[in-house]
Formats: C-alpha cells, sequence, structure tokens
C-alpha cells in the first residue's frame, strides 16, 4: 500500500498584531490525516470559510512553511521536518489548481505560454516535446490546442480556463493534485464539468487529488475519503461514505443539515396570501 | 401584484444589439417569495435590473411594460420610469455582491440614517434601527460598528435589515447568500423567510441553487437564453417539473445519501455557446397556476 497522504502533528501558527500586542492564531491545530491506498484517490477537504483548509492546501504545496510536524505525499516527505526533496522534484510530484483562473493566468500573457513554461521547466522537455505534451494534455481536459493557441485569459470562459489550469497541472504528470475550491468561481451549472474531469482523472490517469471545497455535495459525490474541518482542527476524517452517510461530529452533522436539500424542508413554508 | 407584458431588455453595443430578456409574460401575486433559477447569461440579472427600474446604458427597454400595482403618492400608477422614486419606500434591492455594498468608511449607523426619504428626525430612526436589528438577531452594538468589523454573514444582516427597514411591497435578492458558507446561508435564509412572513411582502430571489429554491420559494421561474421555460408553485415544479430543461436543473443536484446518484451525474449542456434547447415566448397553462413553455416544433425538443 502507497500512503498517498499523510500529515504528522501538522502545525500552522500564524502571528496577527505588532510585536506589543501580538495574538497567535492557529491557523492548522495538530492535523493528522492519513490515507493509504493502492489506487489513486480523491480525498476532499470541508470546511468553513476560516477553518484552516487553506493553510492547508498552501501548506502542502509548500506556500506556507509548516511551524511544526510534516507531511507526507507518496511515500515521501514533501514539506515540514525531515524534507530533503528538491523544489524540482517536488513540482513533479505535486501540483496547484487555483480557485479563481482569471487571476491564476495573467492578463497579458497567452495562456498556452504557461503550459509550454510547466513542461520545459519542470517536465524538462525540449520544444518539440513540449507541443505534444501539451497538446495531450489540454485533448485530457476536452479542449483542442489549436483553439487555445495565442488567446488570453478574457478570450476563455471561467470553466474553460480552469479546465487550461487542469491541464497545466497534468503536464509534469504529478501524483496528487491540491486544488483549492476549484470549482467556486465557476457557474454552478457548470460544475460538474471539472468534477466529472477529476473523477475521469483518477480513474483513467491514475492522478490523486486533494479536493478542498465548502460544498459537501460535490465532496460527497467525488470524493473517496473526507476531512472535515472547523478552525483548524480536522474534526471527522474517514471514508466519505462513512463520515457524510453516518456523522459523529456535531459539527459535520451541522454541516449537513445546513445544506439546502430539495428533500426535506427545513420549516414548513406557509401557503402565499 | 407585478405584471409584465411581453417585456424586452436589449444592450446595445456599438450597432450590435444583444436581447438579454426577450419576450417575458407573467403575474407575480402579492405576498409570496418567487425564486428565479437558471444559468449565467440567462437574463435573470437583467429582468431584475429591469423591475427594479435600473435600466441605464447599454441596457434598454427593447418593448413591453411592467405593471407594479402601485400608485405613487399624487395617485398616479408606477412604471419603469417613475419606480426610482419608490426606491428603499416601497422597493428595495439586496444586490449579488452585497457584503460588499456597504461604504468601508462609515458606520452602520450612519448608514441607516443615510437612506432617502426617512424620518428627518435621527435620533429615533437609530432608535428604531436599533430595535430592528435587534429582532434580525444582530447585536445592538453592530450599529455602532464599520463594516471590516463584523463578519460576511453579519454584513449580510445589515444589508436585508437596510432592505427591509422600510417595510417595502417588494424585495428583490439577487444571489443572497452566493459568497456565504452553508452554515450561514442556512441563517440567512431563515432570516429571509421570517422577515417575509412577518412584513407580507413580495421576494424575488435569483439563486443558482435549486436546493435554495426548494427550501425558501412560494413560486419558482425558470429562464432559458431570456425567455420562461417554466412558471408554477415550487412544490408543482419540483414534483411534477414539464420542461426537460428544468428536470435538468432539479437532477443536476448530488445528493447526498443517494448511492445511485454517487459518480454518474452528468454535465450540463450550457446556454451560453451551445443552444441546447429552443424556448418558445408563450406559454401554456398545464395545471392551475403551472405554466410551461410551448414546446418548439422545429426542434422536436422532448417536453
Amino acid at each position: 500500500m502507497t500512503v498517498i497522504l499523510r500529515t504528522e502533528g501538522l502545525n500552522k501558527v500564524y502571528r496577527q498584531g505588532g510585536f506589543v500586542r501580538s495574538r497567535q492564531v492557529k491557523a492548522l491545530n495538530d492535523v493528522n490525516i492519513s490515507v493509504e491506498s493502492d489506487r489513486p484517490v480523491v480525498i476532499a477537504v470541508v470546511g468553513e470559510s476560516g477553518s484552516g483548509k487553506t493553510t492547508l492546501a498552501k501548506t502542502l504545496l509548500r506556500l506556507e512553511t509548516p511551524t511544526s510536524g510534516q507531511a507526507i505525499v507518496y511515500d515521501t516527505v514533501v514539506t515540514g521536518k525531515g524534507s530533503t526533496l528538491s523544489r524540482h522534484d517536488f513540482l513533479g510530484l505535486v501540483q496547484p489548481i487555483f480557485q479563481n483562473p482569471f487571476e491564476a493566468f495573467s492578463r497579458y500573457r497567452p495562456v498556452d505560454a504557461y503550459l509550454h513554461e510547466t513542461a520545459r521547466r519542470v517536465a524538462g522537455m525540449d520544444e518539440a516535446q513540449a507541443e505534444v505534451a501539451v497538446a495531450e494534455a489540454l485533448r485530457n481536459v476536452g479542449l483542442d490546442h489549436a483553439e487555445v493557441r495565442g488567446k488570453y485569459t478574457n478570450q476563455f470562459s471561467g470553466g474553460e480556463l480552469q479546465r487550461i489550469s487542469v491541464a497545466r497541472a497534468l503536464i509534469p504528470q504529478p501524483k496528487l493534485i491540491v486544488a483549492d475550491e476549484p470549482v467556486s468561481m465557476i457557474d454552478a451549472s457548470r460544475r460538474m464539468v471539472i468534477i466529472n474531469l477529476f473523477k475521469r482523472l483518477r480513474d483513467e490517469a491514475g492522478r490523486s487529488f486533494l479536493y478542498i471545497t465548502h460544498d459537501l455535495a460535490t465532496a460527497y459525490y467525488i470524493s473517496d475519503f473526507v476531512a472535515v474541518m472547523n478552525k483548524g482542527v480536522v474534526v471527522e476524517f474517514g471514508p466519505a461514505r462513512q463520515v457524510m452517510g453516518d456523522p459523529q461530529h456535531a459539527y459535520t452533522k451541522l454541516l449537513l443539515s445546513s445544506i439546502p436539500t430539495t428533500k426535506a424542508r427545513w420549516r414548513p413554508r406557509k401557503a402565499a396570501a | 401584484m407585478i405584471s409584465l407584458n411581453d417585456l424586452r431588455i436589449s444592450y446595445r453595443i456599438g450597432s450590435w444589439v444583444i436581447p438579454a430578456v426577450d419576450g417575458v409574460t407573467l403575474t407575480i401575486p402579492d405576498g409570496c417569495i418567487v425564486g428565479i433559477a437558471g444559468e449565467s447569461g440567462c437574463g435573470k440579472s437583467t429582468l431584475m435590473k429591469a423591475i427594479y427600474g435600473d435600466i441605464r446604458s447599454p441596457m434598454y427597454l427593447a418593448g413591453g411594460s411592467i405593471d407594479y400595482g402601485l400608485k405613487s403618492s399624487d395617485g398616479r400608477p408606477v412604471t419603469t420610469d417613475t419606480i426610482r422614486r419608490e426606491w428603499f419606500k416601497s422597493i428595495s434591492y439586496i444586490p449579488q455582491s452585497s457584503m460588499n455594498s456597504l461604504n468601508p468608511v462609515k458606520r452602520i449607523s450612519t448608514q441607516f440614517t443615510d437612506f432617502p426619504g426617512t424620518d428627518s428626525n435621527k435620533k429615533r430612526v437609530l432608535e428604531k434601527a436599533r430595535g430592528y436589528i435587534g429582532k434580525l438577531g444582530l447585536p445592538p452594538e453592530a450599529l455602532d460598528s464599520y463594516p471590516h468589523q463584523l463578519s460576511g454573514g453579519m454584513r449580510q444582516r445589515i444589508m436585508i435589515a437596510l432592505a427591509t427597514f422600510f417595510q417595502p411591497e417588494l424585495i428583490i435578492a439577487d444571489e443572497p447568500t452566493t459568497a456565504l458558507d452553508v452554515v450561514v446561508q442556512k441563517e440567512i435564509l431563515m432570516l429571509l423567510m421570517e422577515v417575509q412572513e412577518m412584513m407580507g411582502n413580495t421576494i424575488l430571489v435569483v439563486s443558482h441553487d435549486m436546493g435554495v429554491h426548494y427550501q425558501v420559494t412560494h413560486k419558482m421561474l425558470i429562464m432559458y437564453a431570456g425567455r420562461v421555460v417554466e412558471y408554477g408553485d415550487t412544490e408543482s415544479v419540483f414534483a411534477d417539473p414539464q420542461h426537460a430543461y428544468t428536470k435538468m436543473l432539479i437532477d443536476s443536484l448530488p445528493a447526498i445519501g443517494d448511492d445511485s446518484m454517487r459518480g454518474v451525474l452528468a454535465s450540463m449542456a450550457g446556454a451560453g455557446g451551445d443552444r441546447a434547447y429552443r424556448v418558445e415566448p408563450d406559454l401554456i397553462e398545464v395545471k392551475p397556476g403551472h405554466f410551461v413553455a410551448r414546446p418548439s416544433l422545429s426542434e422536436g425538443v422532448a417536453v
């Protein structure tokens, strides 16, 4: 069995305020999660705003240094104590997808330049290989290289740009893709395109995902494991079906009961006058 | 009661005219919450702006009219041209990014007393406001704070308090909870329902989320490509959707606990570039109070 993701005593403390009156905020408070599997998985991290789920993503992406503890991705220590992985090797193992695709790409550069750059710098390909890899990655997300070439962000919809972000992340053939709220900026009716793409990439291309979201319904739909976070603490962790079908922690129950469903009403509606 | 008669709203960009609302005829009865659903670009925000009377270039009224069923102070019926004078008094608007709509450099109390047409005695207005926000579950100190000192959920409550303070007959809420997480969203929606029951006014709620509509609304309006696809009582629309597009919207919700749905949900076809449906402007009443667009013969879309 491969350790797909394991965090050991991961802590991140932010300091707020000046020298004299500073306050400590524990964005990650002793986070211990462990996922071992033989096949690629989707791990969802759910919670409200301010629960620390984005800090967890940033720590796993090495954008933040943990205050203590370590994280292991595919049997390799990627950050924290005992991490010897080079930046180059790290980017070949873990790749990010960010929330807002319009901010992830510069407005003043054609988006395919990012794909070529990733292919040449991170994956170490030459021009001809990069061309093939970019076309292949775009085909994987249902786009045609000829249609993307030389275009700028304003020529795409949010959903298309997010698919290009996924294509870029695929080029170095990473084992784990960390997606921080990948669908929250996308039109509700187009979200399932991205979600179904993750599912297909897990099943066909063998990529694992860390899917960070506040949308429990899509988390249930796609994920194999779920971690529920509240105030920097993982309050519940386990197989998705178990956590969401039979929640144990009060906070998980609160989250689940707050989802507007079309089955049962929160309160009876009085008839309109 | 608000009647829209063959309402057409377009955008003019140079010599290019984009019809955003393309012939909408419907009647909204008094005292109910009406949900408006449809994807981005279907014209729902344009329709809301038109009802609010905020028609500014490049947007223009291309045809039809709105009958608000309201009389202005001089006794004449209110039209789209004169609705502006009724703003805050009989009609109010909770905008899409309403959390960022509060003035960041003024205290909440100033923003309450700044409203036009209020009591000139500011002290009395503040006293009333203090009592009112207490009723909406906000601490009275919230009035003395600046917007950045409040959480997103509290700012949204303040926006609802501001919009409902003068007990308007009509409130338009454009995606009132999109930026909030589920726990806060539930609180805000419950508040909106309570306020409506208390005042008996009409609320138009725009949302992407069919779950929100099911929980909150009395009536549902489904729009597609600038036209009405289906309009009827929420119960009836959800129990027995008539149009294929409505069915797809309802089925696009992944449900928790329903294992048959896990991993098999179809990605939706969009209204943006690829028009999957052709919607005719006339509606047929299939049941009392439940209307559906006439099936398009040219495309043969199953209804």
